[in-house]
């Protein structure tokens, strides 16, 4: 860092005269005076959601009638929507993980370098495939195909209680949408994860097979190790984007909002926030529209919370 | 050298060119308005082809098919105007219509007769809320069974099978209304809205009201959020997953379930499928709301007609607009734009592109002589 700066300021007076000098404190206080501007305006942007959703949702925090949902409260409402969004994100983020991880590996450890590359790029191009392809494919095509294997999870497993009560006919319940979710989450994740192993030192990778480590063996004292904080903030990148996903949820799902249910196979499951704000919108007026502000303002402390927390357990252990 | 010069130039001479234009179109822009202005008062009365102006209109997503063959035919016979129809939902066509917003808005559910009293943005003192039914959608019990096309039920039936009290499709209740027809020992799903919405508010109407015993809940726009079933969004969510799934049972726009199973339901003692002239019969046999003012046409749908040649299961649609706006201009609009949609022409138009059921020569009347009396 300290040599690249040194660089930049050092050329221009060896190359240039005094014009070039003053040119080059133009550029010096221009980029300092954009980068700043920008810093403040991702500030003044957050600052300006939060006071508008808590302005907006103001009246609905103390009304007892008028809400979505003839709810006796907001936080009858909220509670099983936020318990919704959290739930549908815990299931994609289990089935997310570990084939995130695996991916990961596969193309900074196992694979060729040529298939790496173009691997890669096939998982950056799942990460640019917009919401609404998937809840469409995951409407039309993935939810009537699961309907049979759920089918047969419920008969031959309905004692586990997440597989119990009667599976849905069609297919669409909460589970179908967090395989959604997941294969939205899974490239970014990947390519979080992917940079970090590429990026464990030689050296390390090297003493490894010095102790006469076997591939997986490096992986698991050197490569996993490095990589363990981008491990942790890849799944909370991706947590963050199936906490807010809206469109492929209220396409795929069979909602009952105000339901909570841990049941991932029946036809009745709860719905999630983001989901519920889409749908009701629309059609809201008065009241419910400061109902579903503040349900936003609620999605967004949540997702808050995340962010906070993935911070805190990301953060690099202390050298002994 | 020279050619970097000459590649400058062009963009600036391009720029400069593209500038005079603009100004020059600008001030074309501002002298027709300016010239328009006295004519277009006139047009009113007379009908023309002179209006001009922009009418911003928005409201209902029920109507979104039907305004655009709307709005297609009166700019062909009005090109000096623009309309524009905003799909964003009753609730906010409302609230954009009372804030001056939209000029005219299209609501499924109507102000209520307080709300209609009160103060509208772009309408001038004195003047009283019009709001006229335009747009008759009948709703159909779709239902996917392999081989059969058509059931009978009743509204109690219906009502037991979306509240899971009847819960397959041999069930002896469903048997009953229907011999002669094998029914399969299928379970059933009943799909509604997940989204709020006109269609779910007029189909619990119709249960309430039919069957008050088998369903105790209110008409509202989103579903009884203790009852469990499917749910699935918007009219297309339904119809994908009535289509998908054997067994399926749900309610939608009569013109997206052609290609479904269809229920008749109950109307007096015989058994009545729908159909645009019995949906369109049912609003005109149905009473006015009382105590409104009389360019306020607000029907009370009475869902528990026995008259045979009604279907009572249907959706209406109202433009709401003011008698007299505060800008003479923008009653010519109005005027002319409300007398289109109630002309036969467009309610066949709205037929073909929405499968609607066009209003009856009584409704049109009605609501022609109230919207040609905008000003």
């Amino acid at each position: 860092m300290t040599i690249a700066f040194s660089d930049m300021t050092a050329s221009p007076t060896r190359t240039l005269g005094s014009s070039g000098r003053r040119v080059s404190r133009f550029f010096e206080t221009g980029s300092r005076g954009v980068a700043v501007a920008a810093g403040g305006v991702v500030i003044l942007a957050l600052g300006g959601v939060t006071v508008f959703l808590t302005v907006q949702g103001w009246p609905a925090w103390t009304a007892a009638s008028g809400l979505p949902q003839n709810a006796s409260s907001l936080w009858a409402l909220a509670g099983p929507l936020a318990f919704g969004s959290v739930w549908a994100s815990a299931i994609a983020l289990v089935l997310t993980a570990p084939i995130s991880v695996g991916v990961a590996l596969f193309l900074s450890e196992y694979a060729p370098r040529r298939v790496a590359r173009v691997l890669g790029s096939v998982v950056d191009v799942l990460a640019a495939v917009p919401s609404v392809v998937f809840g469409l494919w995951g409407l039309m095509v993935l939810a009537p195909m699961l309907a049979g294997p759920y089918a047969w999870l419920s008969a031959k497993m309905g004692w586990f209680p997440l597989f119990s009560g009667q599976s849905s006919a069609t297919g669409r319940t909460i589970l179908t949408a967090a395989i959604v979710l997941s294969i939205m989450m899974t490239p970014i994740m990947a390519s979080v994860c992917r940079e970090a192993f590429t990026q464990t030192p030689q050296a390390l990778r090297e003493a490894a097979i010095a102790l006469g480590s076997t591939p997986w063996e490096v992986i698991r004292l050197a490569v996993l190790p490095y990589g363990r904080s981008a491990m942790i903030s890849g799944c909370m990148l991706a947590l963050g984007r199936a906490l807010g996903e809206t469109m492929a949820v209220a396409m795929v799902l069979s909602a009952t909002p105000g339901l909570v249910s841990l049941q991932v196979l029946t036809s009745s499951n709860p719905n999630t926030t983001a989901a519920f704000i889409a749908q009701n919108f629309p059609e809201a007026h008065g009241m419910q529209v400061s109902a579903l502000i503040a349900l936003g303002l609620v999605l967004f402390a949540i997702t808050f919370v995340v962010n906070a927390v993935a911070r805190r357990v990301a953060r690099p252990r202390k050298e002994a | 050298m020279k050619t970097i010069h000459l590649n400058k130039k062009v963009p600036v001479a391009l720029i400069m060119t593209a500038a005079i234009a603009a100004t020059l179109g600008l001030g074309g822009c501002a002298a027709n308005e300016a010239a328009g202005n006295s004519p277009t008062t006139d047009a009113a009365t007379t009908g023309g082809t002179s209006l001009s102006g922009t009418l911003n209109a928005g409201g209902a997503t029920s109507q979104t098919a039907a305004q655009e063959a709307w709005r297609a035919g009166f700019q062909n016979a009005n090109p000096n105007v623009t309309v524009n129809y905003d799909a964003t939902g009753s609730g906010t066509g409302k609230q954009n219509f009372s804030q001056g917003g939209y000029l005219v808005a299209g609501t499924d559910v109507p102000y209520t007769a307080a709300e209609a009293s009160g103060a509208f943005a772009s309408c001038a003192t004195g003047s009283t809320l019009v709001e006229v039914p335009v747009y008759i959608s009948p709703i159909a019990v779709a239902f996917h069974l392999t081989g059969i096309d058509a059931l009978n039920l009743d509204s109690s039936t219906i009502a037991d099978i979306f509240t899971g009290q009847i819960q397959t499709w041999d069930d002896p209740a469903i048997a009953a209304l229907n011999p002669g027809v094998t029914l399969p020992s299928t379970t059933i799903t009943p799909v509604h809205r997940s989204d709020s919405s006109g269609t779910t508010e007029n189909f619990t109407d119709y249960l309430a009201q039919t069957a008050p015993s088998a369903w105790p809940y209110p008409a509202a726009q989103s579903w009884p959020s203790d009852l469990a079933g499917e749910a699935a969004q918007g009219t297309q969510g339904v119809r994908e997953t009535l289509s998908a799934t054997t067994g399926a049972i749900g309610y939608l726009d009569a013109s997206q379930a052609s290609d479904l199973g269809q229920a008749s339901i109950k109307v007096g003692s015989s058994w009545v499928a729908y159909s645009a002239q019995a949906a369109a019969a049912a609003v005109e046999a149905s009473s006015m709301d009382a105590g409104r003012a009389s360019t306020d046409l607000v029907i009370d749908l009475d869902r528990t007609l026995t008259d045979p040649t009604t279907y009572p299961l249907v959706l209406v649609s109202y433009m709401v607009a003011c008698s007299q706006y505060a800008d003479p201009n923008d009653g010519a609009l109005a005027n002319a734009y409300l007398s289109h949609i109630v002309s036969s022409s467009a309610q066949q138009a709205a037929a073909q592109n929405a499968g609607s059921a066009p209003l009856s020569q009584t409704l049109a009347a009605r609501d022609a002589s109230v919207v040609g009396a905008i000003k």
